[in-house]
Parts: structure tokens; C-alpha cells; sequence
């Protein structure tokens, strides 16, 4: 018998035993449809400028470094002082249109997937949740994957408006968001809080394992549409 | 047939521990002040941890009661966003299954994040035997694939080796740089890996990461990581295989979330772990990077035979550690000494199950039953309640010594007789505060060297709480 026919019929015969399949069978598919929150802890419940507040200190407990800029026209400024204190000229962007139509003029700037030689890397954060200071970025042609773990140093630009309280808030965004025609979830999405670690070599907190040596959010306080 | 047991005598292998000073430190670093401090720290960050617990243990309970169904809801949806599901009965099977999409692959070299799947069914020295280099991507990984040893934890595989044993396994390894280099430093020791490491990530032909969390609701697989290695592993090679167990799947993606406020706080502290990475399907049309082919290989190896035993709340299990980190008897053995994949307490209880309890009969007796690892687990296991278990069955086959039989008989021989009962222990507390006199107790007795061999035995005093209470006591 192969092993999926197996394995169901063993998990059925088992189960069917203890509750009715008909009822087993609807308490599964109201569940998934009904999407339970069990508990949202009170530090997920935050508003305002409260939520912003609370976004950046949980960050920056995760050792995330957090500019806050007025707008978005500030951020080449920003990105280049960056640079100039790394002592390093190129700079990979990701290619999303708000970043491509930014003025980089002085900057060695590329649009494209990460490498593995990048040093410097910058992307669009789709979104942040306040309860743990944690990026969520959403994969896609404007904000590939590579660009969050390849470069030494990661930046990511984030609108104050898109930052949700909790977690399941950014579940219901990307549900909203989601193209009838395609998966619901685009094929990657990271939630990251604070740069790589490792703690491997006796039990020593290291930064900068595999990931981002560092992680600095630019936080952009104006509203935009 | 599973990864071969390594060890096959706790008791020696406890005694090779306990003799091993150099260890004994590195453990108290690592549990009493390391992971036991970190999660009081992180509890008292989260005045609703208790009750997400429960909410947790009822969620797994939901899940293992309608296992089939989310199972097949996850199938159809990884098959929609253009993903394929190998379903694998054992660890030979799954084995062969991953062996086969790397041949087709032409695979030369595999990056792997860390998986216990992968330790659980001997995954690399099949891709070993079969011309497949493997490379392990974790840093406790890699550091203990260099030394060909086994994990001594499920997330801290590497912590029973001091960075002095690291640095000379560097050197050992890494023959194309200077063997005069120093790497007095942790940082440096990282750095050097990270360096190694990064054209593995970059050249593997296929990347293999275990699964913390499968979602039926959508068809997607996550992992946990720090370091961002299997993320690398899932991102960079052309195909990526998620390797997990049929437990591991929830209905949705809030359910998801409910395990992740839990799990990273009790394993390590953390408010959360620095990744966590959902990744659902292959690549699609307009991406510029991920894998083009996406697999998801299932395992059950003996869960669906758990699901209807006395042992089905251990696949509530999420492996946080929580129960390895507070056992104090893994406290001072370690890893090693339980001999296969899963140490401490879960693991005491997994292991009889993959390599028999004829194997394992020592691990359930591994056990102080001080119900630490129960008041610690995420999912409220009632480990001590399975670890008895398993001695019930042990006991049944006959497998504890003739000694412990008799002792046991004894016992309760006396136990179901209150007059005999009475009669010995009268006669023997006598006994006792007569031969110890004065002193009040023993530096050594007949019968009682285990004890005396490294402190004094207290002789009793007075009578025994039944007489005491009879006489009106209270």
C-alpha cells in the first residue's frame, strides 16, 4: 500500500473511534474558516502613537538600530551617512518603485536581488508589528528574499502607518492583499526581530551569525497614500 | 529503521558524564544560569504566558483530534501554490524520497538547516553513502558535524564542546588558512565559520530545512532560526526540501501565532526569535530570487501509532527544550548519554518508541519524577505520567533487573499487608536509632552504600507518622 493511503487510513481509524467523522469533519473546516485568535496578550493591543512607541523600544531590546526620518524624501540623506560611517560606496536596493524614485545622487546604487557580496542592502518592509518591534517583510519581484540575510548591513524602510499592533492584524493585511487568482501568502514572509545571532559557542550572545551583522530600521513618521 | 542508537547504556554513559568536570561546567553555564534564567526572564515579560499555555496544549489537542483533516487541507494547498508532498511511513522511506529528488536534481552538495527530523531518520550519512555532501548550516551544527559527534541538545546542539575544542576543530578543518591563527575568541571562531559558510550557501544544489509549524489553512511551512541559516537554505538553492512529522500541522495561521509567542520565550528568553520564516510554495512567475522546485516530505514514523496509545500527548510537543533544560538529571548527564536523537525528558519518551523499549528500558527510569519538566512545558505534557508509562511497560516485559523485581515484590508484598507493614518498620526504626545513637546518623550502613558513599544517612526519629497520628498527634 503506499505510504499516504497508510498513513490516512491509521490516522482515521484511530481518530473515527473516538469522535464521528461527519462532526470531526465540520469542526475541522469551522475552525480553519472561523479562524480562531486565542489570546492577544495586552502588549499586542497598543494604538496610536503609543503603538509607534512601543514598535521602536521592542526593536531596539532586540538590538535593532532605529532612525526615525520626518518623510521619505529623507532617506537617501540618512542612507548615505550610513554608507560614509561604514566607509563603503555601493548599496543594494530592492527594487521597489518608492526607493527607485528616490534622488540618489553620490550613491553606487544597484536595483536587484541580494548576492553574496553585498555589504550594504535596502529594502521596504511591508509591514512591522509593535508587540515585539518585529519586521514582517512579504516576498515578491519589489522585495526579494536574499536582501533581508545576505548584506553585513540591512536597512529597511518602514511607514509608521503600516505598523500593526499584533501579528495576527498583519495575517488579516496580507489576506486583504492576497490576488483571487494566487496563493494566499506570497511565497515568503519574514518576520525579523533584531539583526542575526548565535549563542552556539558556549552560550556566547555573538551578533551577525549567518544574517545582517546589523539591522537599521528607518522609521518614516509622515503619512503617505 | 531509524538513525542507530549511539549510546546503549544510560548508566555508563551518565557515569562518563558526571566524571567529566570540563562538561559538568559547561552544563551549569548553559541550564541553571543560562536557558533556566532566560525564560523566568521572558515569563515575567508576558503576564498572559499561563494562559496562553493552556490555550496552546487545547489547540495541539484540537489538532491531534482532527489530524487527517488539517493534513490534507496542508497537502492540497502546498500542491496549489505549486509545491509537491512526499508522504514518508518510515525513516528509510523518507530517506528515499529526499535521496531521489536530489539525484534528479544532480545534486552535488546539500545545505541543511538544522533539523532533528533529519538527526531523527540519519539523513546525512544516507547522502553521504550516496555520493551527496551534506552541510550543516547552524553553527552547533556544523561545529559537531566537523567532529562527527550527535546533538547533546535539541537547540543547543553544541554547547558540550568549550570554543578551545572549537578552535581545534577549526584548525583541523579548515586546511587552506593559517594553522598559526588566532582563535582565542569567540567572535573570531564565528566570523571564520561565517566566512566557510557562505559559498556553501551560495553553491549547494539543493537546500533541506526542517519545519516548526505547518498551516493547513494556507499550505505554508516555517521555521524558527537566530542565525538565519535556514532561511539562507530555503532562499538560495534551486530546490528546497522542508523535512517535518505529521504533528506539526495547526488549522491556521493565528494558531501559528499562538505557538510562537509561546515557543521562543520558553526555549530561550526571547521575545521572539530573530527569524521566523513562512514560506509557502516555489517560486512564483515575477520573483527574482527563491527556490524553482519546493518539496515538503511528511514523516510519520510511528506518530500515527503514538496518536492512539497512552503516549499521544507527547505529540503536543513543540520543542522548545523547556523540560531538557529544567531535568535534573540531564542536568548532569547531558545529551549523550540517552543515546539517540531526543534527550531529557521528551526524549525519554520518544525514544523507546523509535528504537524500542527493549533498547531504551533505562531512559524511562531516567527520572526523578520531581515534575519539574511537566511544570515547564508549553503544552502542559504530563511527562511524568508517560515516563511511568513506559516503566509499566518495561516492567511488563520483564526488562527491569532481577533486583529491582524483587525489591518491588517486596514491597509490595508489605504494601497490601498494614499488620506486616507496621510490625517491620516498628522493629526497624528501633533498630536504627539504637545502632546510630547519639550521632543520629550513619557515615555508612549495610545495604545503603549508594547513599552513604557521598553523605551521612539520617537515622529515623520518633515513630512513623501513623503511630504519631494515632496517638492523637496532629
Amino acid at each position: 500500500m503506499n505510504a499516504r493511503k497508510d498513513i490516512f487510513a491509521r490516522l482515521k481509524t484511530t481518530l473515527d473511534r473516538v469522535h464521528n467523522p461527519t462532526v470531526r469533519y465540520s469542526g475541522a473546516d469551522q475552525r480553519i474558516q472561523g479562524r480562531v485568535t486565542a489570546l492577544i496578550p495586552q502588549r499586542g493591543r497598543s494604538e496610536g502613537p503609543a503603538k509607534t512607541a512601543l514598535f521602536v523600544s521592542e526593536a531596539e531590546r532586540a538590538d535593532t538600530d532605529v532612525r526615525r526620518l520626518a518623510q521619505l524624501s529623507d532617506v537617501p540623506g540618512v542612507v548615505s551617512s550610513i554608507l560614509a560611517e561604514a566607509k563603503i560606496t555601493a548599496l543594494k536596493a530592492a527594487p521597489d518603485e518608492t526607493l527607485q524614485a528616490m534622488d540618489w545622487a553620490g550613491v553606487d546604487i544597484t536595483f536587484g536581488r541580494g548576492e553574496g557580496l553585498d555589504h550594504v542592502g535596502l529594502s521596504v518592509a511591508y509591514g512591522g508589528v509593535a508587540e515585539t518591534g518585529t519586521l514582517v517583510m512579504s516576498s515578491g519581484p519589489r522585495s526579494p528574499t536574499t536582501l533581508n540575510f545576505l548584506p553585513d548591513v540591512h536597512m529597511v524602510v518602514i511607514r509608521a502607518q503600516d505598523i500593526a499592533a499584533n501579528y495576527e492584524q498583519i495575517w488579516d493585511r496580507l489576506r486583504t492583499d492576497a490576488k483571487p487568482d494566487a496563493p494566499l501568502l506570497p511565497r515568503t514572509v519574514n518576520w525579523i526581530t533584531g539583526p542575526s545571532r548565535t549563542a552556539d559557542i558556549e552560550q556566547t550572545l555573538l551578533l551577525g551569525a549567518h544574517g545582517p551583522r546589523k539591522l537599521i530600521i528607518l522609521l518614516i513618521d509622515a503619512q503617505t497614500s | 529503521m531509524s538513525q542507530d542508537p549511539k549510546c546503549h547504556d544510560f548508566h555508563q554513559g551518565a557515569k562518563k558524564a558526571l566524571d567529566d568536570e570540563r562538561l559538568q561546567t559547561l552544563l551549569g553555564r548553559t541550564l541553571e544560569n543560562g536557558f533556566q534564567k532566560k525564560r523566568l526572564q521572558g515569563m515575567s515579560r508576558l503576564p498572559e504566558y499561563e494562559q496562553l499555555r493552556d490555550k496552546a496544549r487545547d489547540l495541539k489537542d484540537h489538532v491531534l483530534d482532527h489530524l487527517d483533516m488539517y493534513l490534507a487541507r496542508f497537502e492540497a494547498e502546498v500542491t496549489k501554490a505549486g509545491g509537491q508532498v512526499h508522504w514518508a511511513r518510515d525513516a528509510a522511506q523518507a530517506r528515499d524520497i529526499i535521496l531521489d529528488i536530489c539525484i534528479k536534481a544532480d545534486a552535488k552538495t546539500v545545505s541543511k538547516g538544522k533539523s532533528m527530523i533529519a538527526e531523527e531518520i540519519g539523513l546525512n550519512d544516507h547522502l553521504i553513502a550516496n555520493a551527496i555532501v551534506p552541510v550543516e548550516t547552524d553553527l552547533g551544527e556544523y561545529i559537531i558535524q566537523l567532529r562527527d559527534e550527535p546533538p547533546s541538545h535539541i537547540i543547543a546542539p553544541a554547547f558540550h564542546i568549550s570554543k578551545e575544542q572549537v578552535a581545534e576543530t577549526f584548525v583541523e578543518n579548515h586546511t587552506h588558512l593559517d594553522p598559526d591563527r588566532d582563535l582565542s575568541e569567540p567572535t573570531t571562531l564565528l566570523n571564520e565559520a561565517r566566512g566557510e559558510l557562505r559559498d556553501k550557501f551560495l553553491c549547494a544544489d539543493v537546500g533541506i530545512t526542517g519545519a516548526n509549524i505547518l498551516v493547513a489553512e494556507t499550505g505554508t511551512a516555517m521555521i524558527v532560526t537566530n542565525e538565519g541559516n535556514g532561511d539562507l537554505t530555503q532562499d538560495l538553492p534551486p530546490v528546497h526540501i522542508a523535512l517535518t512529522s505529521i504533528e506539526k500541522v495547526v488549522p491556521t495561521l493565528e494558531d501559528a501565532t499562538l505557538i510562537l509567542r509561546l515557543l521562543a520565550r520558553t526555549a530561550t528568553g526571547q521575545e521572539q526569535s530573530v527569524y521566523n520564516t513562512f514560506f509557502t510554495g516555489a517560486k512564483r512567475p515575477d520573483d527574482i530570487d527563491g527556490p524553482d522546485e519546493y518539496h515538503v516530505v511528511l514523516l510519520d514514523n510511528g506518530r500515527s501509532e503514538l496518536l492512539g496509545s497512552e503516549f499521544r500527548d507527547i505529540l503536543r510537543c513543540i520543542r522548545c527544550g523547556a523540560c531538557i533544560n529544567h531535568c535534573p538529571v540531564y542536568g548532569v548527564t547531558s545529551g549523550h548519554a540517552y543515546g539517540w536523537v531526543y534527550p531529557g525528558p521528551m526524549g525519554s519518551v520518544l525514544t523507546p518508541h523509535f528504537v524500542g523499549i527493549e533498547e531504551a528500558h533505562l531512559l524511562p527510569g531516567a527520572s526523578t519524577f520531581c515534575g519539574r519538566c511537566e511544570e515547564v512545558c508549553p503544552v502542559r505534557i504530563p511527562l511524568p505520567q508517560l515516563l511511568r508509562n513506559w516503566r509499566v511497560r518495561a516492567f511488563e516485559k520483564g526488562l527491569s533487573g532481577r533486583a529491582q523485581r524483587l525489591g518491588l515484590g517486596m514491597w509490595a508484598g508489605l504494601a497490601r499487608r498494614p499488620w506486616a507493614y507496621r510490625l517491620i518498620m516498628n522493629f526497624a526504626i528501633a533498630a536504627l536509632s539504637t545502632l546510630a545513637r547519639e550521632k543520629g546518623s550513619f557515615r555508612r550502613l549495610l545495604g545503603a552504600g549508594g547513599w552513604t558513599k557521598t553523605r551521612d544517612l539520617p537515622a529515623p526519629q520518633g515513630g512513623t507518622f501513623q503511630s504519631r497520628y494515632a496517638k492523637g498527634e496532629r
